[in-house]
């Protein structure tokens, strides 16, 4: 296999989407902007130039209708790759999403399939405040029918998304803004080797960045960069931090997150969507009710306080959780009551 | 979508039939100015720590930055009509309705700035200006304007109150659901809404002739039974007269009405968009057709106004324009722990 640096996500996905493209003619690209902008973060760029405007599509800015056309698309021996630009638009287009490309194959008994990939961008910490900067993935994760990815690395984001254009289902694929590698923006990952060949990733494996023994970090999108800066500097106070990446929302690696906990008994989850009733209710559940009597600690988590992402700088890095918090909160549980020993 | 410009006469009846003054027009000279240097300041601010590498969470305006340049006509020629009881709902990029709609020019660039000053306390931004005062709001969702400005109208005539509602938006929005659906309510209830499309020919990077089956989205306000008006979006006057048949409609209970104001942005969709999209000729071409110039140059004609009044004109808009963004920087920072505050009334 031959490989190269890539830095960020967005050139993943649009790299596997060409390579799937050029080997299967039922898929096409639609959505605001997905030629001239590649979908604004990049996840369709260069695809109009290479496939013309027959095949990646810019739409009106109509979100119901082209989720809906994505439906009867797919429902009719299509692939559609549609963008929803920021999640935050997903209101416009959602009853098309949760209650048809969701439920369909369901309702029909299996007659129709719904292979449709929706590539959205989620995240704030640069300033574009309530409307532009939410994750929300806990939404679509929450609503039976979608699997729900959310790619950390260039790798991942590659081979994620190749696999979730040969699902027969509808993926929605959350690459977040600070992950893209774009000039315009912040970048908090890393450059990395990414295989030129086209390589898939199954879903529903959590992956372990960092292994260690006296807590578990598992955190998705940006989070898990940030725990894994984190982790370092616990690693100087000589807490040493096993550091979980999620990918996959929904279906959902549980077996892999109750084994960590029961290796470090503490479990701090780490998310970037509203914390009430979201991600981290549910992994701090899953694990509790798997791994109850290897806790030594209760559950901690981070995650935005239930209030809209803020504009304003000092009031946004108050809400948003960084790197400084992940270490606090992560050296309070390391020091919290044994509870379980 | 330019018309010819009027001759003497031509103009003298168009302002006589709008009702326009020697007074109206200077005030609306100056407000486009404000705008226009207030939008420039802005501009250039957000540039700060931008350059050479552009990073939008960097310098002293963080985030993304959409900009009217060009468009002031269309706000100052709907707005001037309109009381503070009135409202307005805006778009992505509000800041020229929010100023034409006399919102304190010190108070928004504070809020741009995300300062404690700001018009909501720095929780908004750009994008998210909200005055109860002069009861303006706006929305970074295209398309989210339409029904919130019928709701305001609906309101209104409920309470018995004689306001009319304004939704701004863009072209590319009018291909939403909400324009249709808005349509059907505001016609069916007759409720008291004008709905002003800035058709700047470009929804985000997509051009109109990519999005658009027909030539204007006004051509659909007659599927709903609902008169339209097409206006040269560069020329106030034109944006003025037909905003003040739209208005007087509204507030005497005969239901809505929609403007589409051929416009142009000058600048980008946002500010450091490459804009690979279009010519610099084509930018070129509408640049000619500057509303503050095409005025200033008819206040003369008309013998309203020399070179020395307009000058002293667009030194008074700058003057505030200035002012607004030194009391924008010079405010503080909120304190991070407002950040948890506010989420219920």
């Amino acid at each position: 296999m031959s490989a190269r640096t890539m830095k960020g996500i967005a050139f993943a996905i649009a790299e596997a989407i060409d390579q799937e493209m050029s080997g299967n003619p039922k898929v096409v690209v639609m959505g605001e902007d997905v030629t001239y902008w590649g979908a604004v973060f990049g996840f369709t760029m260069g695809l109009h130039q290479k496939y013309g405007r027959e095949r990646v599509i810019d739409t009106p800015i109509t979100e119901q209708t082209f989720m809906g056309m994505a439906v009867g698309a797919a429902a009719t021996g299509m692939h559609p790759v549609v963008s929803l630009m920021f999640v935050d638009f997903l209101g416009a287009g959602f009853d098309q999403m949760y209650n048809h490309m969701a439920k369909n194959h369901y309702m029909s008994g299996g007659q129709f399939a719904m292979p449709v990939t929706v590539l959205t961008a989620i995240g704030g910490g640069y300033g574009d405040a309530a409307q532009h900067s939410q994750v929300l993935y806990g939404l679509f994760a929450h609503v039976p029918g979608f699997k729900v990815v959310v790619p950390s690395t260039a790798y991942d984001a590659k081979g994620l998304t190749l696999t979730a254009l040969r699902d027969n289902n509808p993926v929605v694929i959350f690459g977040h803004k600070l992950l893209t590698g774009l000039p315009f923006l912040p970048f908090e990952g890393e450059e990395e080797t990414v295989p030129e060949e086209p390589y898939t990733i199954p879903f529903g494996q959590a992956a372990v960045r960092r292994e260690g023994s006296d807590l578990t970090i598992v955190a998705a999108g940006v989070m898990v960069p940030r725990s894994l800066r984190a982790a370092e500097r616990l690693a100087q106070d000589g807490i040493d931090a096993e550091v979980i990446d999620v990918r996959t929302l929904v279906p959902l690696d549980t077996d892999t997150l109750v084994a960590s906990a029961r290796k470090t008994g503490r479990v701090l989850i780490v998310d970037e969507d509203y914390q009430s009733y979201g991600m981290t209710g549910e992994l701090a559940f899953r694990i509790q009710a798997a791994a109850f009597d290897a806790l030594k600690a209760p559950i901690h988590r981070l995650a935005v306080p239930d209030v809209p992402i803020p504009f304003s700088e000092p009031l946004e890095s108050a809400v948003i959780p960084g790197v400084d918090r992940i270490v606090e909160e992560a050296r309070a549980l390391a020091g919290a009551q044994v509870t379980a020993d | 979508m330019w018309k010819p410009e009027p001759a003497l006469p031509d103009l003298h009846f168009l302002l006589d039939r709008a009702g326009l003054t020697r007074e109206a027009l200077l005030a609306q000279y100056r407000q486009m100015c404000l705008i226009r240097d207030f939008e420039e300041l802005i501009a250039e601010r957000y540039a700060i720590g931008k350059t050479p590498n552009f990073n939008m969470a960097a310098g002293p305006i963080r985030g993304e930055m959409h900009l009217a340049v060009g468009q002031e006509a269309v706000a100052v020629g709907v707005c001037s009509l309109l009381t503070d009881a009135d409202a307005v709902v805006s778009t992505h990029r509000p800041h020229h309705h929010a100023l034409a709609k006399g919102i304190d020019p010190g108070r928004l660039a504070a809020e741009i700035f995300g300062k404690n000053t700001g018009l909501c306390r720095g929780k908004g931004g750009h994008m998210h200006l909200f005055d109860a005062e002069k009861n303006f709001s706006c929305s970074g969702i295209v398309g989210a304007s339409y029904p919130q400005a019928a709701g305001a109208a609906f309101s209104f005539r409920a309470q018995g109150q004689p306001n009319v509602a304004v939704a701004f938006s863009g072209e590319g929005a009018a291909n939403h659901g909400t324009f249709s659906e808005t349509l059907t309510a505001a016609a069916l209830w007759q409720l008291p809404l004008v709905i002003v499309i800035e058709d700047n020919l470009y929804a985000d990077s997509t051009p109109k002739w990519a999005a658009l089956a027909s030539t204007h989205q006004s051509h659909r306000a007659q599927a709903y039974n609902v008169p339209a008006y097409l206006v040269d979006g560069m020329d106030v006057i034109d944006v003025y007269a037909a905003a003040k048949r739209a208005i007087e409609r509204a507030r005497a209970g005969h239901g809505p009405t929609v403007i589409e104001a051929v416009c142009y942005r000058y600048r980008g969709h946002f500010e450091g968009d490459g804009e690979d999209y279009r010519t610099r000729e084509e930018v070129e071409l509408w640049r000619t057709l500057d509303p503050i110039e095409r005025l200033g140059k008819r206040l003369i004609r008309l013998g309203w106004a020399d070179d020395a009044t307009l000058a002293e004109l667009r030194e008074e808009a700058a003057r505030d324009a200035a002012q607004a963004i030194a009391f924008a920087e010079e405010s503080p920072l909120p304190e991070q722990r407002e950040a948890l505050m506010g989420v219920f009334a």
